[in-house]
């Protein structure tokens, strides 16, 4: 079984701060991170490893350095990892991007048949959870959306059986490999990396593969040629006019405090009175 | 969007001519979304939204309806314009039974392929979502993810739309110049849901799916559905607790639960304390968790950073504790007590309690 | 088969970092683990480099190392509760490239410095904690690592861990580190736009200003504060003994709160905003608390073995150094294929000895006992010095005699004469 798992390298976000006059996001000094998501899809895509045998290759479109992600998963256990890296890659946007990454898959397929592609459910510096279903689509696979279970993979049949969350439930799944899967969170718990592993990483020659070697021959289908989303503004939110009122009192005691907040509050907000006395009733 | 965003200027503010080809691209379309003989209240707010937009360009709203044969399917079409569409298009078959990315996919492409519409907005809902990239990449056209704000350029004729970006520190707008339709997801909450009115009527357009069983390769083989306990109902409700890592331990949670109570509130998380287990990812607001509207959020050991900012700041009270004077939620909230929320707390809740009380004594 | 390299060096910061560059550059085979996500994850500085201690291992680090700012004055403030006597020192001669002291963010200058590690050709190994040494006997023969699967060989192993040492403490190679030989530092970095910067602190393009304050800010704790100038943001901190925090019952942050409300203080804080709040352990203990640094198959590098001159605010090139040196032992000793055995690894110490590191921590190693029994230094003398300033410096119609006079007065009154007369002696003994 060849399981081919899409990662991306993102800031992380939480600490990505905007600068207090420029207005400018800081992205120097946030550490780069494996989009935390992806890590779901890396480990399910583990432990179908360590049930049926195979090999685990990860993908990844992106800077040189997003070579450390590849390597961080390398050392999670991933047999094989390639980087697709472009300056003509530049700009893209999820559709673009859905379009070098089934590219690259495809060469990938060539060297060892690929059965299934997992992604992560979203990435927490895009959030728009688009290119697996890209993906699928250009590659003509089945695609499988918020998976929280892989029930069972028959090679043999190239069948899969899923569930898949719903609104108010599960859906239990059947459909054919190959097929991608985008791994819902707290499927799984990762794995803690063993030595071995990690010296393998440390070592291992990841594969670069420029335009070319992915496969990409028509240019205009990546970079921001290829993209049909073109962003016309980043702006940062309008502060809001009024900070918050801070209650105090002398005392500083928390009952004289809530006391304090409550009147203020009802004061100016009446029908919230009346709201919170009609639910608690 | 995933590289960084250059802003990439659409050439100046002269008309833009439309391509022929796009120009035959008209109307605003909603996908109405249903899961077991509801509506999802997401395809209203959007038809709220969508309104708006068709009004601007002075096109037609439609929206999108697929399902099994029957009354309840039909029905959302009346819903659909009870709600603010002109017209729906109404796919029935028994293959659309359940949701499998194959049939609906060819669906609504067909659809969209045979009328037209320039904009078709989903909610970023687990089907939306799945929905949306497969038809836009069927369809090679732009798809804008969890919008929070949508407008029309009128001289490129084109939608503008708003999400946020880089962890939600910054807002972006997106445009899909070159191609049609211009497709949206928005997640639910974050538009507002329009008044009803039952009197509004519209025109029905049926279509055929064209697809037999056997090629449909994704079979459902059962649904499963959620246990019936409290399921959390964070998205619609008025009143809510939120807690976050200023709660310094899980048994400290208790406290936001004791306050809930009182309030009949439920019960918030931010992302970092759902992560480590405390409470259910269903309670979880922020950008990747809910988006809430409530009339009171009640924000305790919350930092306010903005990923939680932007699911919960259309509240219409935010009352926040935090020790640190300087945490950015006392920069939106609308009341904050500086002090140590696990003293606060219960004496919060004591003092409305004391308060209701009161105000059934005398009311 | 388990994994064999002829050192390890545990941890990556800059006593690590030199030790594996140095060893890497000589041709042996090093491995380097570190506990943090990335180099300089875990560690936290001021931050001031020295340039000599760096160019002895790269003499061309100019050209790439991520500085902020080269240092061309020099503030000394001793505080009361709201005025300070300050000394400047700038030079022109600061001025002049090669620059002696930079301004830097320590992650960034850790994860430069280790990119040439690894450029040199040691291996790197992150998030991956040694839990143990192996032993056989008395030598050291290896690691033992949280990870599964976790021994690793080696001909020597270097300990860079960092003043908590845990590693050392077990092996027991040191005792457990005592709350008065630590300080407990916290420090901000606020970010400032550049125009403020230079304005505020009268400089322009990539000059510096370093200032190093005394006095009441540390509240009668012994200790210090300092405030730096980056490019575009200005760290502050303050750090005391950890015995006087755990006396005083005040944390460090709230130290750090009181400090940036000075009157004296607050003001160039203004405009900025903070970016980044951390605190660390240093070494204080000095001369007398470094331990054995070496034995068979083992040596102790940077802080982890108490190479800080508090003194003079000096660790990081102490830690460059140590570890240079500890490197040189081991590739002379290859060299001449003799084993790492602790009658060879006597040399180590015979480098440091030779070299400023140790005849530093000589010259000041009484000077943490007597500051630390003696508070007034802290106390009184910042009080007296602002109000003998105070004194002179307003024009009050008292004449200047009677204002010597008075002067005089209260420091006898506040410490005695006797009293006065043992601060000198202990000051000129503990700086002799």
């Amino acid at each position: 079984m060849h399981i081919v798992v899409c990662i991306k390298q993102v800031p992380d976000s939480a600490q990505i701060r905007v600068h207090p006059v420029t207005n400018t996001i800081m992205r120097q000094g946030v550490p780069a991170i494996v989009n935390p998501y992806d890590l779901f899809a890396l480990e399910e895509a583990l432990r179908l490893k360590d049930a049926y045998g195979g090999r685990v290759t990860v993908l990844t479109m992106g800077p040189p350095m997003a070579e450390t992600a590849l390597r961080k998963a390398i050392s999670y256990g991933a047999d094989d990892a390639v980087l697709v890296t472009d300056r003509a890659f530049a700009g893209s946007d999820t559709l673009a991007t859905s379009c070098a990454l089934a590219s690259a898959i495809t060469q990938i397929h060539k060297d060892m048949p690929v059965d299934l592609v997992f992604t992560g459910k979203q990435t927490i510096d895009g959030d728009t959870a688009q290119v697996g279903p890209g993906i699928a689509k250009r590659l003509n696979m089945q695609l499988l959306t918020y998976v929280s279970k892989v029930r069972s993979v028959d090679l043999e049949k190239h069948e899969i059986m899923v569930e898949r969350r719903s609104e108010g439930g599960v859906q239990l799944l059947k459909t054919s490999t190959p097929s991608l899967i985008t791994v819902l969170e707290g499927t799984n718990e990762m794995r803690f990396a063993t030595m071995a592993n990690m010296f393998r990483a440390s070592r291992y020659p990841v594969k670069v593969w420029n335009r070319e070697q992915a496969g990409i021959e028509d240019i205009a289908s990546v970079g921001l040629k290829g993209s049909p989303t073109v962003v016309s503004k980043v702006f940062a939110p309008t502060p809001r006019a009024v900070k918050a009122e801070i209650i105090q009192c002398e005392s500083n005691d928390p009952k004289d405090l809530s006391v304090t907040l409550l009147a203020k509050v009802f004061a100016k907000n009446p029908k919230l009175e009346n709201e919170i006395a009609k639910r608690a009733a | 969007m995933s590289e960084a965003p250059e802003a990439k200027k659409p050439a100046g503010k002269k008309r833009i001519e439309l391509d022929d080809r796009l120009k035959a691209y008209k109307g605003v379309w909603v996908f109405i979304e249903h899961e077991r003989g509801k509506i999802h209240p997401v395809s209203l707010e959007l038809l709220g939204e969508g309104r708006k937009l068709a009004d601007s360009l002075g096109v037609e709203l439609a929206g999108v309806v697929m399902g099994v044969p029957n009354d309840t399917t039909r029905s959302f079409c009346f819903e659909a314009f009870f709600h603010g569409a002109d017209l729906c298009y109404l796919m029935e078959d028994p293959l659309l039974t359940d949701y499998r990315n194959e049939p609906f996919t060819k669906g609504l492409t067909d659809l969209v392929n045979k009328y037209q519409p320039e904009i078709l907005l989903l909610g970023a809902t687990t089907l939306g979502r799945d929905l949306a990239g497969s038809v836009a990449t069927t369809l090679k056209t732009g798809l804008t993810a969890d919008c929070t704000e949508l407008n029309v350029d009128l001289d490129a004729r084109s939608l503008l739309a708003t999400r946020p970006t880089f962890g939600g520190s910054l807002l972006c707008t997106i445009q899909t110049l070159n191609y049609r339709p211009q497709m949206a997801t928005v997640r639910p909450r974050v538009m507002p849901m329009p008044e009803r009115d039952a009197r509004r009527d519209g025109r029905i357009i049926e279509d055929k799916l064209g697809m037999v069983e056997s090629s449909i390769i994704t079979k459902v083989l059962e649904f499963i559905p959620d246990a019936m306990q409290d399921k959390p109902q964070l998205p619609f409700a008025d009143i809510i607790v939120s807690g976050g890592r200023g709660m310094k331990k899980p048994e400290n949670f208790k406290l936001i639960w004791d306050l809930a109570q009182v309030l009949g509130a439920e019960v918030g998380a931010t992302r970092p304390v759902v992560q480590a287990g405390w409470v259910d990812l269903e309670r979880q607001v922020g950008q990747s968790g809910k988006t809430v509207r409530p009339k009171l959020y009640i924000a305790a050991g919350i930092s306010g950073a903005i990923q939680h900012r932007v699911g919960m700041d259309a509240a219409d009270v935010i009352i926040a504790i935090n020790n640190d004077p300087n945490a950015p939620i006392f920069d939106f909230a609308h009341y904050g007590i500086v002090g140590n929320a696990m003293t606060i707390l219960p004496a919060l809740t004591e003092a409305f309690k004391a308060h209701l009380a009161t105000a059934r004594k005398a009311g | 088969m388990a994994e064999k390299f002829d050192v390890i060096v545990v941890g990556a910061g800059p006593s690590g970092n030199s030790a594996a560059l140095r060893l890497a550059e000589a041709g042996l085979s090093v491995l380097q683990i570190e506990r943090g996500e990335s180099p300089g994850s875990k560690n936290v500085q001021g931050a001031i480099l020295y340039s000599d201690a760096l160019e002895k291992l790269i003499p061309d680090f100019r050209d790439d190392a991520p500085l902020e700012r080269h240092v061309i004055e020099q503030r000394m403030w001793v505080l009361d509760d709201d005025s300070f006597v300050g000394s400047h020192y700038r030079s022109d001669s600061f001025n002049k490239p090669p620059y002696n002291r930079y301004t830097m963010i320590r992650s960034q200058f850790d994860k430069w410095f280790s990119e040439r590690v690894q450029k040199a050709g040691a291996l790197l190994i992150c998030e991956t904690t040694v839990t143990n040494l192996l032993l056989d006997g008395e030598r050291v023969i290896g690691v033992m690592t949280d990870r599964q699967g976790g021994e690793i060989y080696a001909d020597a192993v270097i300990l860079a861990d960092g003043v908590n040492s845990l590693l050392a403490k077990k092996a027991g190679f040191h005792p457990e580190l005592q709350p008065k030989d630590v300080a407990l530092a916290v420090k901000e970095i606020h970010f400032m736009p550049q125009e403020v910067i230079e304005q505020r602190f009268n400089v322009t393009g990539e000059e510096g200003v370093v200032i190093e304050m005394v006095g009441k800010i540390t509240k009668g704790m012994m200790g210090t504060g300092f405030l730096y100038t980056n490019r575009e943001s200005i760290t502050i901190g303050v750090g005391c003994m950890l015995s006087d925090f755990k006396k005083q019952k005040i944390t460090p942050y709230q130290l750090l709160e009181q400090m940036k409300a000075h009157p004296s203080i607050q003001p160039m804080l203004a405009g900025g905003e903070m970016k980044e709040y951390t605190a660390h352990l240093i070494p204080e203990g000095g001369f007398n608390a470094v331990p054995d640094l070496y034995g068979d198959g083992w040596m102790i590098v940077g802080d982890a073995g108490m190479f800080v001159n508090a003194v003079h605010r000096e660790g990081s090139n102490l830690a460059m150094t140590t570890g240079m040196h500890a490197a040189d032992t081991l590739i002379e000793l290859k060299s001449e294929g003799k084993a790492f055995t602790a009658e060879n690894l006597k040399r180590y110490k015979a480098r440091l000895d030779e070299s400023f590191v140790m005849k530093d921590l000589k010259k000041y190693k009484n000077m943490p006992d007597v500051f630390h029994t003696n508070p007034q230094f802290f106390n009184d003398y910042p009080d007296l010095i602002s109000q003998a300033a105070r004194t002179m410096l307003t024009v009050d119609g008292v004449d200047k005699k009677t204002k010597e006079r008075e002067i005089r007065k209260s420091f006898r009154h506040r410490r005695s004469l006797f009293g006065l007369m043992g601060d000198a002696f202990k000051l000129w003994r503990a700086f002799e």
